[in-house]
């Protein structure tokens, strides 16, 4: 079963990545969200976001230049 | 290196960018910049649209190398941090306009956000009414985000596209070394392409490689620390963070020392380097300047920087805010020292019903 929220945040602008990820943190108790983002300040602004919020982060980089955050709680 | 990078990227990376630019704006007043700007993004654009005779306003004509030492510092760090990244198509020509509406607004206060600041950290109090208008323009922006504001995406670009705004820049810097001359007109008036002030604020300026190599620092530097000064206050609006706001805070802290220092700590409203005392337009400015900052994703610093990792999409609003520039001299809607000019509040006005249409009609991006 997967319940894994997952999240498309390349290519956006400043702060839209740091705002999905704030709105679906907020959404959850608990559980895993998987974040894509292409740029090291997106990777930083979600980190920060997710972690002030209780979520452990795990940073996987992908080809291209695209990383994928794993969010657990 | 990874020292450096983990250093910057943590708590202290705008902290530090703020200091430095605290420190280095103040002493390149010092070294020969006009009054209470040691670094302004706009008005040194606006110095460079003159230069190249975008307009002929001739007291604010230099290709200012602060502007080419950010981008270029930027790119270095962008290179060196394995984060030069060409990618463009997140609505360009509306970044494009925002950049043009950016210095319309920052024009009528006369001074960024880099330099609203440091104009309040030189005693300049007709700044507040900027720096709340900044503020107030931020919150509208915000609603807008909240309301579901997207420029959309950007995609990966070739990498030619990336290199652009860089050799743009180095080219500039060629033109600021050769400045070259076809010669002059019946009345004996030079006819470019290059124009350089004779005197007024373009002809104040720091020694070039001086002025160079402190653009290229802080470019670096703000780069990897993602120093913003329009996102320090969205931030800490729309996020609760205040990762960027100590950064913006750091650099009006430290520059008040450093002007202190230097003597050039001058309180009152009267009177003050480039700026004029309508509190009016002062604020009404600056509402509009951080409305379409705020809507571009960054201050015009940020802009340079991202400019300098490749992004088109950044460029083009560095295009619009120089090509904003000449329009900005060429019909009276700059202000002066003596005051608002005859087209700048319908301007602002203009301006601001064009950033409230975009900001509420542009979204859509799903995750």
């Amino acid at each position: 079963m997967s319940d894994i929220q997952q999240l498309d945040c390349r290519g956006l602008s400043c702060p839209q990545p740091a705002l999905m990820a704030r709105e679906a943190v907020g959404e959850k108790d608990k559980g895993t969200i998987e974040i894509l983002v292409d740029s090291g300040t997106a990777r930083e602004n979600v980190s920060r976001v997710a972690q002030s919020a209780g979520w452990q982060v795990n940073i996987e980089e992908q080809p291209g230049g695209v990383f994928k955050l794993v969010l657990k709680k | 290196m990874s020292f450096v990078s983990r250093f910057l990227t943590s708590r202290w990376g705008p902290i530090v960018t703020g200091a430095a630019v605290g420190v280095l704006a103040p002493l390149l007043v010092k070294l020969g910049n006009p009054g209470n700007m040691g670094v302004c993004v706009v008005c040194f654009n606006r110095d460079i649209a003159g230069a190249l005779g975008l307009h002929r306003a001739g007291l604010v004509q230099y290709i200012r190398p602060e502007i080419i030492g950010l981008v270029l510092g930027a790119l270095v760090a962008a290179l060196v941090f394995r984060e030069f990244k060409p990618r463009t198509g997140s609505a360009p020509f509306v970044r494009f306009m925002l950049g043009m509406f950016s210095v319309f607004g920052a024009l009528v206060f006369l001074g960024c956000p880099w330099r609203a600041y440091l104009r309040f950290a030189g005693g300049d109090w007709n700044a507040v009414f900027g720096i709340v208008g900044l503020v107030a323009g931020i919150g509208v922006g915000v609603l807008c985000l909240r309301f579901g504001f997207s420029l959309g995406r950007s995609n990966p670009a070739p990498r030619a596209l990336g290199w652009l705004m860089p050799a743009a820049m180095v080219v500039l810097l060629v033109l600021l070394i050769l400045a070259p001359q076809f010669g002059r007109d019946a009345d004996g008036n030079a006819v470019g392409p290059i124009f350089f002030s004779s005197k007024g604020p373009g002809s104040q300026h720091a020694p070039l490689l001086i002025a160079l190599a402190v653009g290229l620092f802080i470019g670096f530097l703000a780069q990897r620390s993602r120093f913003c000064t329009v996102g320090a206050v969205r931030d800490a609006i729309i996020l609760r963070s205040t990762h960027l706001l100590y950064g913006v805070l750091t650099l009006i802290v430290v520059a008040f020392i450093t002007n202190l220092i230097l003597g050039q700590f001058k309180p009152g409203f009267a009177n003050q380097p480039v700026a004029h005392t309508d509190a009016l337009w002062n604020f009404g400015g600056m509402v509009l300047a951080g409305l379409a900052f705020t809507l571009a994703g960054g201050c015009p610093g940020r802009q340079l920087f991202l400019s300098g990792e490749g992004d088109g999409d950044a460029a083009m609003f560095v295009s619009g805010m120089i090509i904003g520039a000449g329009f900005a001299h060429t019909y009276t809607m700059a202000s002066s020292p003596s005051g608002v000019a005859a087209f700048g509040p319908i301007t602002v006005v203009i301006g601001l019903v064009f950033c409230i249409v975009i900001g509420l009609t542009m979204r859509g991006v799903k995750a």
